[in-house]
């Protein structure tokens, strides 16, 4: 499909991307494309100029510090941390990347633009919630964390502002974790998702259920009490074609049952 | 420096082409249109159906989700560049012979996708078979042949 004419650019530096985007207001970053151009031919958006971060070397890979914490650049792909050693500190970070579409979705999305894009059905979202992932958000005037918690604003909203780049995903230490689904097809869109970290006390986040992920401190790692902080948090989620506000309720409770069981190793 | 038009230089089954092409344009529309290199298919033109598939330095990429100034520099193999003149390769001859193909109009994204996992991984189990193939849709065949050609192309 022929696209609305934009402009393009390929900054060789995060200073020269970050300058790009701070002099147009109509300037969009461009990671792997793989939401950004169905949303361009859909003229759902219709940037001025697109920059391209693809070959801004500082927002790729991934660093494993010595006490386990992991830093993992913006334009990381999924196909990149699957294949990482360093991502296996963290070994549900590359089963849940590996679930992402399909080969060609997985060699060119990345994490950045996954949770950049904020969709409630996308895996990451609820995932580096759970995680309690740090991002780090970079403008002219300096670079700011931002923890999960507060990066999710809305659908298709998140803490990163108009001529500001996200350069970074930083996950503390920790293996405990799990990861549950009902999708539509083997590893297609997300009906319902949950994620589960039991570094410390469990922390459940929920996906497809609101605009952004739900995350629940349950009183114990008990069965019962996972469906009760379920329930108290009131879930109000839409119907359609796939799943009734019912249905997704229903699973809700048992995907984060089935994900806490996951990150205890039971 | 952003422009809506560009001079890309991008290297295809080993001819390089330069031209200039706007911001705009679609890899797949590069290569069908500009290069009348058209093999490599459109079928959905969201990202769902695998039939524009073509390897971009190395990689599996669809190319109706990619602009072709992204391309720049890069080493582009499309369905063309799988056989030596009349010679199929060894996947190729192994869809013929498993009559892995009805109309025909997946077939590209298929033999680039399957080339692909057969390039990273020579002997893959029937699920990574399964799971290579997952990014390309037919409306045809069922995938059992599809699947059969690959396997024995893997033997
Ligand atoms: C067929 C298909 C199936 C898919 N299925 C799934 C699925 O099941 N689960 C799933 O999670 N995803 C799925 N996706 C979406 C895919 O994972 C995308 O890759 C992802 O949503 C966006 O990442 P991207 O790198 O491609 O970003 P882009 O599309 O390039 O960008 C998306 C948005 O984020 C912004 N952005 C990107 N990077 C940054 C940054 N560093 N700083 C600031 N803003 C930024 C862009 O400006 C844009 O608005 C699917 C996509 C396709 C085509
Ligand atoms: S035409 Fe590109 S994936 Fe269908
Ligand atoms: S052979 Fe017709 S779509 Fe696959």
């Amino acid at each position: 499909m022929l696209l609305r004419e934009v402009g393009y650019a390929r900054p060789g530096s995060l200073g020269e991307a970050i300058e790009l985007l701070a002099a147009d207001d109509g300037a969009r970053a461009l990671a792997g494309g793989q939401t950004l151009i169905n949303v361009m031919k859909a003229r759902a958006g219709s940037p001025d100029a697109l920059v391209d971060l693809g070959r801004i070397e500082e927002l790729k890979g991934i660093e494993l510090g010595a006490d386990g914490t992991l830093e993992i650049g913006a334009m990381t792909t999924y196909t990149e941390i699957i294949e990482s050693s360093e991502a296996r500190a963290r070994p549900i970070l590359g089963a849940v990347c590996a679930q992402i579409a399909d080969v060609q979705v997985r060699n060119r999305g990345t994490i950045g633009g996954n949770i950049c894009t904020s969709d409630p059905t996308n895996h990451l979202p609820p995932l580096l919630a759970a995680l309690h992932a740090e991002m780090t958000i970079q403008s002219s005037d300096g670079t700011r964390t931002v923890p999960a918690a507060d990066f999710f604003l809305g659908v298709y909203m998140t803490a990163v502002g108009p001529g500001e780049l996200l350069t970074k995903i930083k996950l503390p230490a920790g293996r405990n974790d799990g990861f549950a689904a009902v999708t539509l097809g083997v590893e297609g869109t997300c009906i319902v998702s949950a994620a589960a970290s039991a570094n410390g006390s469990l922390t459940i986040a929920l996906g497809c259920v609101d605009a952004v992920p739900v995350v629940l401190a349950p009183d114990s790692a008990e069965d019962d009490a996972i469906r009760t902080a379920v329930r108290a948090a009131d879930l109000d989620p839409p119907s359609d074609v796939h799943a009734s506000r019912a249905y997704r309720r229903h699973l809700a409770e048992v995907l984060a049952v089935r994900a806490a069981r996951q990150a205890q190793g039971s | 420096m952003v422009s809506t038009e560009q001079t890309i230089s991008v290297t295809i089954n080993g001819t390089t082409y330069e031209r200039d092409v706007e911001a705009r344009k679609l890899l797949i529309h590069f290569i069908r249109d500009d290069l009348d290199l058209t093999g490599s298919h459109v079928g959905c033109d969201t990202g769902n159906c695998g039939a524009c598939s073509v390897i971009v330095d190395g990689q599996l990429v669809k190319s109706c989700m990619m602009l072709a100034v992204q391309a720049d520099g890069s080493n582009v193999e499309t369905v063309e560049g799988l056989a030596d003149g009349e010679q199929l390769s060894k996947l190729q001859q192994s869809f013929r012979d498993h009559h892995a193909l009805q109309c025909g109009y997946c077939t590209p994204g298929m033999l680039m996708s399957a080339t692909a996992l057969l390039r990273s991984n020579p002997h893959p189990s029937e699920d990574e078979i399964k799971k290579g193939l997952q990014g390309n849709i037919c409306r045809c065949t069922g995938y059992w042949n599809i699947f059969e050609a690959v396997k024995a192309a893997s033997e």
